[in-house]
Parts: structure tokens; C-alpha cells; sequence
């Protein structure tokens, strides 16, 4: 039988010293900034506020709608579905594509008042490998009781958008042991709404309703 | 003494399991963290905590002390005001007596592995790296959002030779050549200011100063000075005062440096001794438990600064979960996602708004108090603190965006 290592990362946070006050500037960073920048702005919310629910947007979302006062392109930011995108390139096109087809057609150029301009950061991202090592689905539900909340957002989110893998870790190695309909269930997961303690959860009834009791 | 595995309890075993995994990528380096003061400050604090943490951790660390004269501190001092904005004026021979005693200092000193130096006193230690290599980081735990130019020239012909550059807040990030790396301060859960305290410790403290429990509390601890602004906060409660019947409480020690401390002291004092519900404290240094107890037995906790470095007040009520009004300045848009984990807000009137909403609406202060305090847990707490600066040293070994160790 194929074994599962647990991972778990940590992230350093660059600060890119760019800040936007208006969105003019913040389109031109999102289209320039490194992708690591897009994948911390749209993740630093469900990494930091991991216990809130409902989830609070995205960084530009936040911003637009609770500085700028722009309620209405806050939240059609904030409703783009992260989960449905295979690439950061991809979804930074989208936030380009909303922010300019905005800007054109607006007559309102709202400023950030001084100190809270957006600043642009990045994440970069350090992968380590803990002891433990799941043999069967038995010890897997175990450990993924145990394992810190970080090694649970690695293998889910890390995993695919940041590592552009086709589905998470989670529920490949279900796939390779052949129990397809588990696989398929949490890969079905849209895991940005659930906070990351309801998503460990989650996974563990999941896999318990396969047979783990 | 702490011990590292005394924070299990509070964040959880998993995390400290991760900082004994990390400091397994740092066997047989030794780090070296040198700053200017032995004592008093929050940098020898933060450092008195955090050393022996990391060698329990397993990571060889030396802290060292540099060396100074009166005439250097002066030079220095002038420094720390130029770069928060107040006009100084400091000599070319000042400069230069900076520079040798920073010199000095590097002939007396031996080097580790990797040199963690602390604010701008130390920083020039960096002319040895010519002579000896290793890897040096620059750590600026004071605010950099607006610093004298003249100052910022000359330190930063400096910065620009070490690795990193390492600063509290996204607003003090500058345009360097230099990778910025972006590390919050952080409370300590078992200190005398933030731990736990029995109910009956806060009954008896608020009974010491003569406060009614019974009434809502509101409650600003911070220095008396202008950038605090406790003139705001009291024109607040009195708009506050005239639906709900309320007290204030202003808990803080004085701002010996700051000439305009004394009359802002005299105009609180004024407005206090017209109404019996604004009671001003004025603690000494060493009053931790005290504020500890107002910060637990407060009905809502504000920091309406009109500047603030990190605002490390906000963490530590939040950490009590204390639903907390605050304005959206330096560090404390970090600590307070608005209606999520607190309040943020721009103006006097704002800020009385929002007490009365907290007030009148409990359910909402609880939930904000508790999703605070969850955000403290997993951000601003020392463990955090650690496991950044573990990361840190462990960077300068791998470079790239996702680095698989």
C-alpha cells in the first residue's frame, strides 16, 4: 500500500515596497506584481482568519470596499471563485479584467486617505516534512486529527493552485489506493468556504463514511 | 523560567512540534543578535524572551550588548526622532563619532554564523563584512513610514549590505535594493500582562481604584500624550454619555520625551475632575498585572491613536477578547480586519457610534471579542514570533518561491 507523508509548510511574508491609493495604481500592480503576490492576497485572509465564518474577501476586496467605499466592485472582487482557477496567471487576469472594465466605466476616482494605501506583499513559501506517515486510511484519519492546520492547507490549497497539481494531495493518494468515490468527494470540496478547522472535519467524516469507523 | 512546551497548551502541540522541526535546518549554525541596551525597551524585552526559547528549541543564540557613550546615545536619540518625523539636526562630526564607535565595537566583538542585528544603533557593525563574510540581517523594530531624509540617506548606504531588511509593518517597507521581509512583534500569553488572572484578582484591583463593575467600562490604556489622543477618547465618551450611562477609564504612565506630555496631562485632568465616571490612572512602569486586570474587566477597549508604531495595546486586548474600537493606523489594520475581529475607525464620532453599538449589542461585542482573540492566537502571539525569525535564518540557505526543504 501506497504511504501518505504529511508536509506542512510556513511562509515568510516580502513586503514589495509598491502601495496604490487609488485603483488605477492598484490594476497596475496586480498586472506587474509577482504571482506569489496575487496567491498572498487572495489566501493571507484564509490562512490568517482561518477561524472565521462566514469568510471575510480577499485582500483587494477589503480594501476596495472598506477604504475606497466602492461597494459594488468590492463585491464582485470578492465573489470571484478562487477554486474554479487552475493557475494564478489566470486569476489575475480576472482581477485585471474587473478592475478595467470598471475604471473605464466609472466616474468616481475614490482615494485611500493617507496610511491606509494598499501595500503589495508576497509570500514565499518553505515546505517541510513532518514525522508522521499514514499507511493506511485508518492511520490517515489519525493523523490528520493531529497534524497542525498548516500541513491540512498545504496538501489542499498549496497543493493545487500554487503547485498548479491537477487535484489536492488529499485526494490523489485516495485515487492511487483506488477509493475513487472518496477521492471524488473531496475533490469536490469547495474548501474556501468552510474555515480550515470545519474543513479538517470535514475530510475526517468523509473518510469515516468510507468505512474508517 | 518558560518553557517552550508551556505554550502547547495555549496554541496547540502541532505548532510547537513545527518549531522543533524547523530548528533542525539550523543544526551547527549559531546566531548572534546584538542591539544597544541590556534593559528596558521593547527590544531587550522581546529579546530576554525569545533567546532562551530558541536555545530550548535546539538553536545555538548569544545575545551581546554594544558599547556606547553618552555621546553616542545623544547621537542616536537624535536618530530615533529624525526617523519618526521630528526635525533634528545632527552634526557631520556626529556621524563620524557613530561610525567609530560602531567601529569599536566590531574590534571587541566576535562574529557567529549569522549576525541579527537590531535598530539603527549597531547597524554599521556591517563595515566587517569585508573582512569576515557570514550572513547579517537588519532588523528595525521602530517605525520607518516617514524618516528624515538626511538620516535615511546615511543609514541606508548601510542596509543595503546586509541580506534582509526586517520590518514591523507593510507602511515602514522602502525602496531597497534588499529583499524586505515583513515580521510582525508579538505578546507574550504568559507574561504578567497578558496571563490568565482569577476573577477575584480583577474584582480586588478594580475595588483598589474605586471602579463600579456594575456599569459598562470603557477603557484607553496608553502614555499620555498627543498622539494617543485622550482628548479624543473622553469627546467620545461624552457623546456616548448622553444615551448610556457609562464609564471611562484612562490607564497609562507619562511621555517623559514628549514637551507637549504635561499640558495634554493637565487637560485630562480638567475634564476628569468634572465628572466622576472619566477616572485617569497614571501607573508606574510596573504595573503589568494591573493593566492586565483593566484590560479583562473592560466592557470595550479603545485605542484611538492618532499615530501608532505596531500598537501592541490592541493585541493584547484582543487577545483577552475584549471587543476593541480602534483607529486604522500604523500596525492596527493588521490586528483588526472592521466588523471581523474589531472595530476600525477615522473619527471621534465614529468611534462613539461604535461603543454604543457594542454596548447595546452584546451578541455582536462577544463574537468580535472572540474571532480578536483567535486572530491574536494565531498571529501575534511569541510562538509566531519564533517560528518567523526560525524561517528567517533558515532562508538564507534557500532561496526561491516555494522551497521544498
Amino acid at each position: 500500500m501506497h504511504e501518505f507523508l504529511f508536509n506542512t509548510k510556513v511562509d515568510q511574508t516580502i513586503l514589495l515596497g509598491r502601495k496604490a491609493r487609488i485603483l488605477s495604481e492598484l490594476l497596475t500592480h496586480i498586472q506587474t506584481v509577482p504571482e506569489s503576490s496575487i496567491y498572498f492576497h487572495t489566501h493571507k485572509y484564509l490562512r490568517q482568519h482561518h477561524f472565521l465564518s462566514p469568510e471575510p474577501p480577499n485582500d483587494f476586496a477589503y480594501w476596495i470596499t472598506e477604504v475606497l467605499n466602492e461597494p459594488v466592485l468590492g463585491e464582485r472582487i470578492s465573489s470571484v471563485d478562487i477554486v474554479q482557477f487552475r493557475t494564478l496567471e489566470e486569476l489575475r487576469k480576472t482581477f485585471v479584467d474587473i478592475l478595467q472594465s470598471h475604471i473605464e466605466g466609472s466616474e468616481r476616482f475614490p482615494s485611500a486617505p493617507l496610511g491606509q494605501e494598499f501595500h503589495f506583499m508576497a509570500s514565499r513559501t518553505y515546505v517541510l516534512r513532518t514525522p508522521y506517515i499514514a499507511h493506511s486510511l485508518e492511520e490517515f484519519k489519525e493523523i490528520l486529527k493531529c497534524v497542525s492546520i498548516n500541513s491540512l492547507y498545504y496538501h489542499i490549497f498549496e497543493a493545487k493552485l500554487r503547485l498548479e497539481n491537477k487535484e489536492n494531495d488529499f485526494s490523489k493518494w485516495f485515487r492511487d489506493l483506488g477509493i475513487i468515490q472518496l477521492a471524488d468527494q473531496v475533490e469536490r470540496l469547495d474548501p474556501y468556504t468552510y474555515t480550515l478547522e470545519g474543513l479538517r472535519n470535514k475530510i475526517i467524516r468523509l473518510v469515516e463514511d468510507n468505512g474508517t469507523h | 523560567m518558560v518553557h517552550i512546551n508551556d505554550y502547547s497548551p495555549i496554541v496547540g502541540k502541532p505548532n510547537i512540534d513545527e518549531l522543533f522541526f524547523m530548528a533542525r535546518y539550523l543544526e551547527g549554525k549559531r546566531i548572534q543578535n546584538i542591539n544597544s541596551t541590556a534593559v528596558g525597551g521593547g527590544v531587550a524585552e522581546i529579546l530576554s524572551r525569545m533567546v532562551p526559547l530558541l536555545k530550548q528549541l535546539g538553536v545555538e543564540t548569544r545575545w551581546d550588548v554594544m558599547k556606547g557613550n553618552e555621546k553616542f546615545f545623544e547621537t542616536t536619540k537624535k536618530f530615533h526622532n529624525g526617523l519618526h518625523g521630528i526635525a533634528v539636526d545632527i552634526s557631520d562630526e556626529e556621524y563620524e563619532w557613530f561610525l567609530e564607535v560602531n567601529r569599536q565595537n566590531a574590534a571587541e566583538l566576535t562574529f557567529d554564523d549569522i549576525i541579527f542585528v537590531h535598530d539603527p544603533q549597531p547597524v554599521a557593525l556591517i563595515e566587517q563584512r569585508k573582512y569576515i563574510g557570514r550572513n547579517w540581517l537588519w532588523r528595525c523594530h521602530i517605525d520607518f513610514s516617514k524618516p528624515d531624509k538626511k538620516i535615511w540617506k546615511f543609514l541606508e548606504r548601510y542596509i543595503a549590505k546586509y541580506d534582509s531588511a526586517i520590518f514591523s509593518a507593510p507602511a515602514f517597507a522602502r525602496k531597497l535594493s534588499i529583499p524586505q521581509i515583513l515580521i510582525s512583534p508579538s505578546i507574550d500569553p504568559l507574561s504578567d500582562k497578558n496571563k490568565d488572572i482569577p476573577e477575584a484578582v480583577i474584582d480586588q484591583i478594580f475595588s483598589k481604584f474605586n471602579i463600579d463593575r456594575e456599569k459598562p467600562i470603557i477603557t484607553q490604556i496608553s502614555r499620555f500624550d498627543y498622539l494617543k489622543d485622550p482628548l479624543g477618547v473622553i469627546k467620545a465618551y461624552k457623546l456616548v454619555k448622553k444615551h448610556l450611562d457609562i464609564q471611562l477609564i484612562l490607564a497609562g504612565g507619562g511621555a517623559i520625551d514628549d514637551p507637549e506630555g504635561p499640558i495634554i496631562m493637565q487637560q485630562v485632568q480638567e475634564e476628569a475632575s468634572k465628572d466622576k465616571d472619566i477616572i485617569v490612572l497614571f501607573l508606574p512602569p510596573s504595573s503589568d498585572i494591573e493593566i492586565n486586570a483593566l484590560q479583562r474587566g473592560s466592557t470595550v477597549v479603545l485605542q484611538k491613536s492618532l499615530k501608532e508604531g505596531f500598537g501592541l495595546t490592541v493585541s493584547e486586548a484582543l487577545w483577552k477578547a475584549k471587543p476593541t474600537i480602534a483607529s486604522a493606523v500604523g500596525g492596527i489594520p493588521l490586528q483588526i480586519a472592521h466588523k471581523y475581529s474589531g472595530i476600525l475607525t477615522h473619527s471621534i464620532e465614529g468611534t462613539a457610534h461604535w461603543i454604543k453599538q457594542l454596548i447595546n449589542e452584546p451578541e455582536f461585542a462577544k463574537r468580535l471579542g472572540e474571532n480578536g482573540k483567535e486572530h491574536i492566537k494565531n498571529n501575534y502571539l511569541i510562538t509566531r514570533h519564533i517560528k518567523d525569525y526560525l524561517l528567517l535564518f533558515i532562508s538564507l540557505y534557500h532561496q526561491g518561491e516555494v522551497v521544498n526543504l
